[in-house]
């Protein structure tokens, strides 16, 4: 198992004059979060500047230094008092801003940024106020956010900015003179014309050529405040495979108990039953062949159903054609079982681990249980691919949608599941339909078997 | 009748020579792997060869793999493939070889001997023979269908003893019916599903199970 690597990608920028400009355009949306994340701030900051302020405006004599002190020791701790009912929620907006922030770098500057903020201890609604502060204010990411924003106005800006300025300033040094008639007046020595012209052209060019670069830069520097530590990131980590963990282990205990309660009152019963009727038999096959023969049967009987309840478990526990031919065969002879027309799309090639595989199965295998009770739906897309280390299955259903995984503990079960190989689950299911679920786990792909025959 | 046998368990193996030589069948080779059942196919030129899914060395799917291969170097070899499951998506796969001669059916049928020497000798004589448990599937997978819901509960019987392979004469026998009254259930039933009707019993089980398959 690795460690999911969230360091920038070291590749260059996409590069060209649309790609530029568009690199700028960003820049500037970029910018506009941080008077955001500013205001927010002022919001936090308020209550001080507000204090400062009304000291600055209460007239005083010379010589009233105590009563200024005292004013503005009052007025701090009334601001304190007002204050700290913001602080929460402002700290929680900003985690909003701090979160766009990091998509945005992923998705406009290539340069993805993992989150890794605590989880609540309960649900946040819920927690008494000081409990919230807390858990706020001892997360080490909050820190982050709240140094992302002093970075951000130092620094920032001038990257996200400066080619979106550049590039306008310099159309307007280049343009205002040619379209103008009105030279402006020489406040140094060649300052005409056409030298401003070529100011102006090298500044676009300037702001076109760095545009990419720079938005890359705010990425990089965003990177380096906003991504979680080393530590931070295994301690999530840590966190996320314990907890994985030990439901993978109920699970497995659970599925245990199961088949151990399946054999006592199945097949185990049956067989004690059928040696009791064979020794019955064995007892009376002299004095009355008859009722013998009616014995064996019932005994055969017993086996023929002993054997229907294990093949029933079996099929449970791992099925065999999943074994046999993996993950695309079993699940075409899932739709081969099922009532519904089902379309079936892989391009798997290799085998993924016994367990991956088996995970995927059960999960594909209980979403087309669902589709056939709930959904009502006349036809199922099964889509199974493999790309970069991910396999990906998609089940898509033209029923009547509005699957809630909040509800049936079939998805939770599912995503619980798939949890434990870093696998996830999506679904989307508005209602009216169509409902699809998308389900994404790592693993590698063994070759597939060279058939000896 | 000459018979080659693939089992890998020896119990098994022993046991299913015996009962089908106490029926009078002679068995001209009982080999336990797919490699030595095409040889065994090829030097006997059995009439029928009875075939274990699971085979080594892969302990998977082998016994069907080499029941096909043994096909493509024979034939129209009849094959009956033995399986503690049954699967559609392998009882399709051995229809598609094309011929007839097909046979697919769960080991536990083997505990009623004379179903099971008849199950072999249809096959041997070019039939096929399908597991119940295949065709209750098949038909489960149809209940939607308009057509199959059309039948009645007597043509439903009759549709899946056809589906497995039986003779009209044996599906009289089974059910306790006349002849007549099978041929008038049979006509019915290619009516109400708009198929083709045919004399020949092969040909009438592919048309079913096709239609089935949908």
């Amino acid at each position: 198992m690795t460690i999911t690597d969230s360091r920038p990608a070291r590749s260059r920028p996409p590069l060209g004059l649309g790609s530029s400009l568009t690199a700028a355009y960003y820049g500037l949306g970029l910018a506009g979060l941080i008077v955001a994340e500013v205001g927010l701030v002022l919001v936090l900051l308020g209550w001080v500047l507000l204090a400062v302020a009304a000291i600055a405006s209460v007239p005083v004599g010379p010589g009233d230094g105590h009563q200024r002190i005292l004013l503005l020791l009052l007025f701090l701790t009334a601001g304190l008092a007002i204050g700290r009912f913001f602080v929460s929620p402002v700290l929680l907006a900003l985690r909003q801003l701090a979160g766009l922030t990091r998509r945005l770098a992923g998705e406009w500057c290539g340069v993805p940024i993992a989150e890794s903020y605590q989880p609540p201890p309960a649900d946040p609604a819920q927690l008494p106020y000081t409990a919230r502060l807390r858990w706020l204010l001892t997360d080490a990411a909050t820190w982050r956010d709240l140094r992302w924003v002093v970075v951000n106005v130092l620094v920032g800006w001038i990257l996200a900015a400066a080619s979106a300025a550049l590039i306008v300033v310099g159309g307007v040094a280049f343009l205002v003179p040619v379209v103008s008639r009105a030279i402006p007046p020489p406040a140094f020595p060649g300052n005409t014309k056409p030298v401003l012209a070529v100011i102006g052209c090298a500044m676009v060019v300037t702001g076109v050529a760095a545009a990419p670069w720079l938005l890359r830069g705010y990425g990089l520097l965003a990177a380096r405040i906003l991504a979680p530590s080393g530590q931070a990131e295994l301690v999530s980590r840590v966190r996320h495979l314990s907890q994985t963990r030990s439901e993978a282990l109920d699970t497995g205990a659970a599925e245990i108990r199961r088949i151990e309660r399946d054999l006592h009152d199945g097949a185990q019963a049956r067989l004690v039953a059928m040696g009791m009727t064979l020794d019955a038999a064995g007892q009376i096959i002299d004095t009355n062949p008859d009722a013998a023969r009616a014995l064996l049967a019932e005994a055969r009987d017993s086996s023929v159903k002993a054997l229907a309840e294990l093949r029933a478990l079996v099929r449970g526990i791992h099925p065999p054609v999943l074994a046999d031919r993996g993950l695309t065969d079993a699940v075409q002879a899932l739709t081969l079982d099922t009532p519904m027309r089902i379309h079936l799309a892989s391009d798997l090639y290799g085998r993924p681990p016994a367990p991956v595989e088996s995970a995927a199965y059960f999960a594909v295998s209980e979403l087309l249980a669902n589709v056939s009770k709930h959904a009502e739906a006349r036809e199922t897309w099964i889509d199974i691919r493999y790309t970069d280390g991910m396999l990906r299955i998609g089940v898509t259903d033209n029923g009547h949608g509005g699957a809630d995984p909040a509800r049936g503990s079939g998805l939770r079960g599912i995503e619980r599941r798939l949890a434990s190989f870093d696998g996830i689950l999506a679904i989307s299911s508005p209602p009216g339909g169509p409902t699809a679920v998308t389900m994404e786990i790592p693993c590698e792909l063994s070759l597939p078997k060279t058939s000896s025959s | 009748m000459r018979v080659v046998i693939a089992e890998d368990l020896f119990l098994l193996r022993d046991g299913l020579t015996r009962m089908l030589q106490a029926h009078g069948l002679e068995i001209t080779s009982a080999v336990d792997n797919g490699a030595d059942l095409l040889a065994a196919v090829a030097k006997d030129r059995p009439d029928v060869a009875i075939v274990d899914v699971r085979l080594p060395p892969t302990f998977t799917d082998e016994g069907i793999r080499a029941a096909l291969a043994a096909r493509r170097e024979v034939p129209g070899l009849p094959v009956l493939v033995l399986s503690q499951y049954v699967e559609q998506l392998y009882a399709r796969e051995l229809l598609a070889s094309g011929g007839g001669g097909i046979g697919y059916l769960l080991k536990d049928r083997v505990f009623d001997s004379a179903q099971f020497v008849d199950a072999v000798r249809r096959v041997a004589g070019g039939g096929t023979a399908m597991d119940p448990e295949v065709i209750a599937r098949l038909l489960a997978r149809n209940t939607g269908n308009v057509n199959v819901g059309a039948l009645s509960p007597r043509e439903r019987e009759v549709l899946a003893l056809m589906a497995e392979g039986r003779s009209n004469v044996a599906i009289a026998q089974r059910m306790v019916i006349t002849e007549r009254a099978v041929a008038k259930h049979t006509a019915s039933i290619f009516l109400k599903l708009d198929l083709q009707p045919s004399d020949d019993d092969n040909r009438r089980v592919l048309a079913v199970l096709a239609y089935l398959e949908g």
